[in-house]
């Protein structure tokens, strides 16, 4: 369980979170959709510490995160970004393997986690373990991103823009692949993504951030059918226009 | 052509040993310093810049620099090795030093910033993510001091540490293009040899594989076999020292000193022939400069090299005016005695003091015999000189004595002046007296009728170890060089090619017999 509560973070006195609760339940997947400058990066940000809130209180577990050292917080959080963010110098073994190697996990343990990791979003071992993060395409590079956050089985999954760098194909299949991921092992999840469509198709509630504040929280149903004021309206006008215009494409 | 490659190996193996330790104290220094100041832009600007100043002394002085600044300290000998290994390394920082800053400044954020999220501790992120994405900068930064550091590691010998320098400074100063073009291709080769290894290693860490490249080790294990399995002058040293420090009788080994032209490598194997003939073991520490062959024999690091009574009485004593010669030379050998411990030999016969020289021909069509005459026609006239000339106190007097003022004044190295005055690129050139190219040339000596420049007797010192012992002054004292001889014997060098032992081997024979001093 991640919980937010009424925090708040100034850049050079320009407000970028202002007092915002948010609470994602154990096992759920919420995402934060807004613009660039919202705030929502930084409000993820705040849950592994790599930005500390100027007041407010953050809790993952019901434990503040400032019990202890950052550092150790981090090595119990999975942490997927959008330039993906995998160490050139080292093989796709090598990375997944890091956070693990930093827990001091044994040889064997980290092999086998390794290839179930890898098994587990469709690269098999064998063909990949031992390449280089250049030598695959943007789309295997972000499923190696994913399976090296899961790779110490972390407590809550941080996801921030995670699809966006990827062509729209690519992206859809991950998106999928995320959802049977978050299904099959029910791990806590906080995403951050300006694109609407992927938060209404991936997660269980979605939070529209404007100007460093929550505007609404809420089922994706109940989003599109009520929107909360006229700017969550217009966010979800946005994908409501999408599928109409595709829909109209495909009418004879 | 076979002397100088087997003379090359124990330079080779002291110029490579002089460039892979500075080398390694520079990376030693520079990496953590830059891995300090990367994340403090302020810092890494004041270390970079600092580095950058060291930077742009000419090699030369900074080699000099150490000098003066090891002998007030006290602490290490300001005498070869230390001098010129701390130049080095000073020299080598900068390329290591910004590449460091610039390669680990330069690494991917992205990186960074996923290592950070990973839990990694800033030492963490440093050592398994800074650092190796920036390796190949960096190696490109150890790379560039290599090559740099090659070239500057022959301004070594002028310091007293053997390196290719020799072969380059001796082969300018006599005029053996031979010996010269040896030294060049050696320090060239060897810098192409550590470039193309540590390209190798660069260009494996740039395809960022872990394995280190067992062809670049194998090639530097090989080069440092040369530095360690190859004799040494260094070692040689050591005995010398070792020597030093258990002498209680007879002196049995002796280092001899000499600066860079051909009179003073031509008076090193005079005395070097006398000293063996007497059964003194001699090493040499040739190519020293000025001021640095004193302070070597002060030290005790050389224990004997030939001055003159000029150079004395204006560098070291720092005294002014031209008194005469007799008046100098007593002074001189009152103040070695009584300030240094140095013992003075005496006047070994010739002078070899400034002149100004001419082409007779120009000499003649202008009418010109002496300094007076050269006064008139010196607006129109230029005048090359060496390094030193115009900074010292004789050109100062020449010029109040006479009022001489020339259209253009030049500075050459003392190697090419002849030939700048025979080609007409200056029509005066400062020369000395008993250089045998004055006759080669058929140059003309203004005369000095005023006396105004200084007398400069050639002198032998001798060190406080050596200045007592009966075979040394057996071997030395009876040792005389009329001018016109050694003349003779500095153009058997410049001009007919031989070596500067067979010039010392021809004046030895027309001493006549001297005393046997293996038998005392």
């Amino acid at each position: 369980m991640i919980e937010l509560e009424r925090v708040e973070k100034s850049f050079g006195g320009m407000p970028a979170v202002r007092g915002v609760s948010l609470t994602v339940a154990k096992g759920e997947l919420v995402a934060i959709v807004g613009g660039s400058g919202s705030g929502k990066t930084t409000l993820l940000r705040m849950v592994n510490r790599l930005v500390e809130p100027d007041a407010g209180e953050v809790r993952v577990g019901g434990r503040d995160v400032r019990a202890e050292p950052a550092v150790a917080l981090r090595r119990t959080i999975g942490y997927v970004i959008q330039h993906i963010g995998l160490l050139p110098h080292l093989t796709v073994e090598e990375n997944i393997a890091m956070v693990p190697r930093l827990l001091d996990w044994t040889r064997e343990a980290i092999a086998s986690r390794v290839t179930e990791l890898l098994d587990r979003v469709g690269l098999p071992a064998s063909r990949y373990a031992a390449r280089y993060p250049d030598e695959l395409s943007g789309g295997q590079q972000q499923r190696v991103g994913i399976a090296r956050a899961l790779a110490a089985k972390p407590r809550v999954l941080l996801l921030d823009e995670p699809l966006g760098a990827l062509d729209p194909i690519t992206r859809v299949a991950l998106q999928r692949e995320l959802r049977a991921i978050h299904r099959d092992l029910g791990l806590t999840t906080l995403m951050v993504t300006h694109d609407i469509v992927e938060a209404l198709s991936l997660a269980d509630r979605v939070a529209v951030m404007l100007n460093g504040e929550i505007r609404q929280i809420a089922t994706p149903g109940e989003l599109v059918r009520a929107p909360a004021d006229d700017w969550v309206a217009e966010v979800v006008e946005v994908a409501r226009a999408q599928g109409e215009t595709l829909r109209g494409l495909g009418q004879p | 052509m076979s002397d100088l490659l087997r003379g090359l190996q124990p330079l080779l193996s002291s110029h490579l040993a002089l460039v892979l330790i500075a080398l390694a104290i520079a990376s030693v220094i520079a990496l953590p310093l830059a891995i300090v100041a990367s994340s403090r832009p302020r810092l890494a600007f004041a270390v970079v810049t600092g580095a950058g100043v060291i930077q742009t002394v000419p090699g030369l002085a900074l080699l000099a620099l150490m000098v003066p600044v090891l002998a007030k300290t006290g602490v290490l000998s300001p005498f070869g090795f230390a001098p010129a290994v701390i130049a080095l390394t000073l020299y080598a920082m900068l390329p290591i030093l910004r590449n460091a800053v610039t390669g680990i400044r330069g690494v991917d954020p992205a990186a960074v910033e996923a290592a950070r999220g990973m839990g990694m501790s800033p030492w963490q992120i440093m050592r398994l993510v800074e650092l190796p994405l920036a390796a190949p900068v960096i190696a490109a930064g150890v790379r560039m001091a290599t090559v740099w550091t090659v070239g500057a590691a022959t301004l070594a010998t002028p310091v007293g540490q053997p390196s290719l320098g020799n072969y380059i400074f001796a082969g300018l100063q006599t005029r053996n293009f031979t010996m010269l073009l040896v030294g060049v291709a050696a320090s060239a080769a060897l810098a192409l040899a550590l470039d193309g290894i540590l390209a190798l290693a660069e260009r494996s860490l740039r395809a960022r594989r872990r394995r280190f490249p067992f062809a670049a080790a194998a090639s530097f294990v090989a080069l440092a076999a040369l530095v360690f399995f190859a004799p040494r002058f260094d070692r040689r040293a050591t005995t010398a020292h070792a020597t030093q420090a258990t002498a209680v009788r007879a002196v049995t080994h002796v280092r001899l000193g000499g600066k860079p032209f051909t009179e003073q490598y031509v008076l090193v194997e005079l005395m070097r022939a006398r000293l063996e003939s007497a059964g003194i073991g001699v090493d040499v520490a040739e190519g020293l400069g000025s001021t640095m062959a004193f302070d070597a024999l002060v030290r005790g690091d050389i224990d004997a090299y030939v001055d003159y009574s000029g150079t004395l009485w204006t560098n070291e004593m720092k005294r002014a005016g031209v008194p005469p010669r007799w008046q100098i030379e007593a002074e001189v050998s009152g103040w070695l005695a009584h300030e240094h411990g140095i013992r003075s030999l005496g006047r070994l016969g010739f002078e070899n003091e400034y002149v100004l020289a001419m082409r007779r021909d120009v000499a003649t069509r202008l009418g010109l015999r002496t300094l007076a005459d050269l006064a008139r026609a010196a607006p129109k006239l230029s005048i090359g000189a060496d390094y030193e000339f115009f900074s010292r106190a004789e050109w100062d007097a020449v010029r109040r004595a006479y009022g001489l003022d020339f259209a253009k004044t030049a500075n050459f190295d003392p190697a090419l002046l002849y030939d700048a005055v025979q080609r007409g690129d200056v029509d005066v050139i400062t020369a000395f007296s008993s250089d045998g190219r004055i006759a080669a040339d058929d140059l003309v000596v203004l005369d000095d009728p005023a006396g105004a420049l200084p007398a400069y007797d050639a002198m032998i010192l001798v060190g406080a170890r050596a200045a007592g012992d009966r075979h040394v002054a057996c071997a030395l004292v009876p040792l005389q060089v009329p001018v016109e001889r050694m003349r003779v014997a500095n153009a058997m060098v410049d001009r007919d090619k031989k070596t500067p032992a067979e010039a010392a081997a021809w004046l030895l024979s027309t001493m006549g017999t001297l005393p046997d001093c293996s038998k005392l």
